[in-house]
């Protein structure tokens, strides 16, 4: 029978949906598996590696052997903070013996001399040299070939360095850099008992690998210890890195609810056109069982194939797309996961049991009198309720592709809410719509009464209409203004330099040197460090948190701040900022993530440490702050008196133009102890990353996009048969081309506006919802939605109602006159 | 518009049908010459497959010939485009189809109105009105095709044919669909309209005692005329 309905070209539209269904959602898996993967190897350049292991003192080797036993490359790197000597002058620098190898993940670009082109290098300092940052050439007045003296050796300086991929990640690099070979480390002699030094493991290699052994070294850590993974890296990094797979996770959710929405209407499609030749072999004597059997073989053997067929064009779609990709995108895309291929298996079978069956189920219904009457037995037009188990596979589907529960269910959530509110207001229009009819002229009346007269067929065609154009518009203008809200996040003047170690003595002459030197004027915070020792007077213990990242919190020094007033960029987010009483008797304000995260709300009493004294206070508000925007923030607020009688040092950030250097030289060579980090790299690291996350969304969403378009003919298609027998009849009682074009122009032009309309509002609802409650920053819908929605679907019925006319009217009206 | 000199409604000359069939060239219809002339009633009798709702679809210029001509009041229909014909039926024909070939979505009187308004009739509603009454659905105007019986949806449709008080009107089996009974009062209530409008009648059938009811048979058998 399922070589029969091909050939008979029943099938072939419902098997193209299932098969463009699945190609969708394996191409966006497997795309955005890869994406993810690169992404995510991205980001471990922040870390030098896929693994960063860091102590105070030398790694056992056993740590080292253990890595390349499993098959993972390794590198090392000893950073300490010294004073270099050139010509007479000193600078304190940063600097960092490294080993062949380094870095694992990312590349260090040198270049011959200061402002000369830099490229990238696969090398480290050859023994016996060093390449250095442009800014000890302007400090110490040194050029590449020169020596450098560091402890009792000295180098000769090979090359310029400007770029280090993991300079973000320790927050260690407080002068210019230094970078020299590890095997020259033991001349310098700076290796003393009690020098300050950071010994960094670099680990890299296949993801279980690294996994694997990030278990075994976790259990084997001493004190002094730690692992970075990526959630140890910078919050900001890995805020962008989360939204980045929110975004991709969103794209692909999309394809799959615009593939079910395409099955459901060619199955009730191919529901309509069996109905007789169901009643006839029911008629014939074939049992409801036997019948329904043959049926449902036949979707099953035809899902097998497109499934096959939509996950091996997937896969030969995704890596086109990759290969456009690749130009625009910096890293190369690893190879895709079989675990796509699965998804879009899985996926393809779950729509077709969801969305296929219930029409199909109707079938049953189909009484053999219909041989005689075909009247009876058609199916009905509402089908909600038979949907309600395809709808909740889809959910689960949903949720699963997701890979984020809490997304998946506002997507699933604002969806359903749409798809209510949607057939209601879709319902009610077209009544509305319908009673205009009597004031319009002949091609008008009779479209827009069509569209009363099926007003519930046309609901349900409105409906996915406007999903699909929600879909779209969701992925185009929102999308749109979520992209720009977040790129908005961190603005060009974003500071790009923080000062540390700030002594009290120096706040007045350094903000003199900065008005001095046309610098604005920098907003100085006092910073005590201290621990968190008790919530409510119940000691706080690492073994009580399960929770990695709150463990490391929980284990290390917070930096406390104090002051009367709420910073700028901070808000107050519940509770309230600190009044006058609490300013007398002293209060905390913490942020909220960590306040979330240690489980801590207002009204809670904290005690900590700082040196060898305690103090209690109470949380009086919890903070919201905004981590993109590279100001300083501090975890821990506390009043004034609270920690004015200890020592503090101070820090402050700004932005620094970039003709700027020089005044840095002068700053640190009038307060030799400051340490000046420069934040611009790290922030052109996180830009690229954004960016590149942006144009990896913009091209999986081009694939949603394609579903989309498709359920559109899919959903005109759907009314196909009828139009077409309409048309005939029409002609055939005297009616022009022109008259059957122009009365289906007006039913489709109303179609396509209500659509459209409603899907503008439904892409504005769960934008809202979205950036509100996932993305977390404020979404501003752009006007232009509300034109742009309607035109959408006026352009997407307008080409199907073009092809429809012409369909109808390409055919003598004889032809589907007879097979009515 | 050439008028014709001897008064037939209908001139069929030469005219075949053939379709491709494989490599092969399937006949349906094959030199079929007729004339009808005005008020005449015609029945046009063949067994299944013998071409005679062929023939009824390109007299009606509802299919196109592979060879021949076919006039209507005097117009050559293949010598007009699509539109042309349309027109031509609109101000000449009407039908009735074994399968009633009711819109579903329009109500009784919307699908009576329906050829009207495409002529632009400022007074279709009431004279929708008044041919349903006449067919004895006064009461049904706002029912739905559905909502109504073979025989009343039957009824709605010869309405719709002769609201426009057609010159000539096209029948194709409209009873066979229908039990005996009800085809037998559909048939005289055609036959009634048919006398009280003079309009020329060509019924498709295949029921000798229908045929009989007409002033001429024409049988069709392996795509000629017989008689």
């Amino acid at each position: 029978m399922l070589a029969r309905d091909w050939r008979a070209g029943e099938l072939r539209v419902l098997a193209l949906a299932l098969f463009v269904a699945v190609t969708a959602i394996s191409s966006v898996g497997f795309f955005a598996d890869r994406v993810r993967q690169a992404l995510t190897r991205e980001a471990h350049q922040l870390l030098g590696g896929d693994l960063l292991l860091v102590s105070d003192h030398p790694w056992d080797a056993s740590f080292r052997d253990e890595a390349r036993a499993r098959g993972l490359a390794t590198a090392d790197a000893t950073t300490l903070i010294s004073m270099a000597r050139a010509g007479g002058g000193t600078q304190l620098v940063g600097v960092k013996a490294v080993s062949e190898g380094y870095p694992l993940r990312g590349k260090l670009r040198v270049a011959p001399a200061p402002n000369a082109p830099d490229a990238e290098t696969r090398d480290v300092p050859a023994p016996g040299t060093v390449w250095v940052d442009e800014r000890l050439v302007g400090a110490l007045n040194v050029k590449p070939g020169e020596a450098l003296e560091l402890g009792d050796a000295t180098l000769r300086i090979a090359a310029i360095l400007t770029m280090e991929p993991d300079r973000g990640v320790q927050f260690f690099n407080i002068a210019p850099r230094v970078m020299m070979n590890r095997a020259d480390v033991a001349a310098t002699g700076l290796v003393q008992p009690g020098s300050r030094l950071s010994y960094s493991l670099f680990v890299a290699g296949e993801r279980p690998l690294v996994e694997g052994f990030e278990a075994w070294a976790k259990g084997r850590l001493a004190r002094g210890e730690s692992i970075q993974g990526l959630s140890g890296a910078r919050p900001e990094i890995r805020q962008a890195l989360d939204r980045a797979q929110q975004f991709l996770g969103l794209t692909a959710m999309l394809a799959a609810i615009l593939a079910a929405v395409a099955i459901g209407l060619s199955t009730r499609r191919y529901t309509q056109r069996h109905l007789d030749g169901y009643a006839v072999m029911r008629c014939l004597g074939a049992s409801e069982r036997r019948l329904f059997a043959l049926f449902a073989w036949e979707f099953v053997l035809l899902a097998a194939v497109a499934c096959a067929a939509g996950v091996l064009a997937g896969l030969g779609a995704q890596a086109l797309l990759a290969r456009i990709a690749a130009e625009l995108m910096a890293a190369a895309l690893p190879a895709p996961t079989v675990v796509p291929a699965l998804q879009g298996f899985a996926a393809g079978f779950v729509l077709l049991l969801g969305f296929a069956l219930p029409p199909l189920l109707q079938l049953k219904n189909v009484p053999a009198i219909r041989v005689i009457r075909r009247e009876v037995g058609a199916p009905r037009q509402s089908v909600l309720g038979g949907y309600a188990l395809g709808l909740a596979a889809l959910a689960a589907l949903l949720v699963w592709q997701a890979g984020d529960t809490k997304l998946g269910l506002y997507v699933i959530g604002g969806f359903t809410a749409a798809f209510v509110v949607f057939a209601g207001v879709a319902f009610v229009a077209l009544r509305a719509l319908a009673s205009l009819s009597r004031f319009a002229s002949l091609s008008w009346r009779y479209g827009l009464a069509n569209l009363r007269r099926r007003s519930r067929a046309n609901t349900v065609q409105i409906l996915a209409l406007s999903l699909g154009l929600t879909a779209i518009l969701l992925l185009t203008f929102t999308r749109g203004d979520l992209v720009e809200a977040w790129r908005a996040k961190t603005p060009v003047d974003a500071p790009n330099r923080f000062v540390l170690n700030i002594q009290p003595d120096q706040r007045e002459p350094v903000a003199k040197f900065f008005a001095a030197n046309g610098l604005p004027a920098p907003e100085i915070y006092p910073m005590v460090r201290g621990r968190l020792t008790a919530i409510n007077d119940r000691p706080v213990r690492v073994d009580d948190y399960e929770n990695d990242r709150t463990r490391r919190l929980v284990e290390r020094e917070f930096n406390l701040s104090y002051m009367a007033d709420l910073p700028a960029h901070n808000r107050v987010v519940a509770g309230r900022w600190f009044g006058r009483e609490d300013l007398e008797r002293g209060a905390l304000s913490v942020e909220e993530g960590i306040a979330k995260t240690l489980g801590i709300k207002t009204g809670d009493r904290l005690t900590w440490s700082v040196g060898d004294q305690t103090f209690t206070a109470p949380v009086t508000d919890l903070r919201g702050l905004d981590w993109d925007s590279m100001r300083v923030n501090f975890f821990v607020i506390t009043t004034p008196k609270l920690l004015d009688g200890f020592p503090a040092s101070f820090i402050t950030s700004f932005n620094l133009p970039d003709s700027g250097a020089a005044a840095m030289n002068r700053l640190v060579g009038e307060f030799p102890n400051l340490t000046v980090v420069d934040m611009s790299a790290i922030l052109r690291q996180a830009l690229s990353i954004m960016e590149q996350v942006i144009r990896a969304v913009q091209f999986v969403f081009l694939f949603a996009l394609a579903a989309g378009l498709l359920v559109l003919y899919a959903a005109l298609l759907a009314t196909q048969d009828e139009r077409v027998q309409e048309a005939a009849v029409m002609r055939a009682l005297g009616a022009s081309r022109a008259q059957v074009a122009s009365a289906s122009r007006a039913e489709f032009f109303s179609l396509g506006f209500l659509a459209g309309l409603l899907a503008s509002a439904g892409a504005v609802a769960i934008g809202y919802v979205l950036s509100v409650n996932v993305f977390q920053f404020p979404y501003h819908p752009d006007p232009w939605i509300w034109l742009a929605g309607p035109a959408l679907g006026l352009v997407a019925v307008g080409l199907n109602a073009w092809a429809g006319t012409r369909a109808a009217l390409r055919r003598p009206p004889i032809a589907a006159l007879r097979e009515a | 518009m050439q008028k014709n000199p001897d008064g037939a409604v209908v001139r069929a000359t030469g005219l075949g049908k053939a379709v491709p069939n494989g490599d092969a060239t399937l006949v349906i219809l094959q030199d079929i010459g007729l004339e009808i002339m005005p008020r005449e009633a015609v029945a046009i009798l063949g067994a299944s497959g013998s071409g005679k709702s062929t023939l009824l679809g390109l007299l009606a210029g509802l299919d196109t010939p592979s060879s021949g001509t076919v006039e209507l009041d005097g117009a050559d229909l293949f010598e007009l485009d699509e539109d042309g014909r349309a027109a031509l039926r609109k101000r000449l024909v009407g039908f009735v189809f074994q399968s009633f070939q009711l819109l579903p979505p329009l109500t009784a009187i919307e699908n009576v109105m329906l050829p009207l308004e495409l002529g632009g009739d400022p007074r279709a509603e009431e004279k929708a009105r008044l041919m349903l009454e006449r067919v004895g659905l006064g009461e049904r105007l706002r029912h739905y095709p559905k909502y109504l019986s073979g025989g009343e949806q039957q009824r709605v449709a010869l309405a719709r044919a002769f609201v426009v008080e057609p010159k000539l009107l096209f029948a194709d089996e409209p009873t066979g669909n229908l039990d005996a009974a009800t085809g037998a009062d559909v048939i005289d209530l055609l036959f009634e309209l048919n006398a009280e409008q003079g309009t020329t009648l060509v019924l498709v059938t295949h029921d000798e005692a229908l045929a009989r009811r007409c002033n001429r048979q024409v049988r069709i058998a392996a795509g000629r005329i017989q008689s």
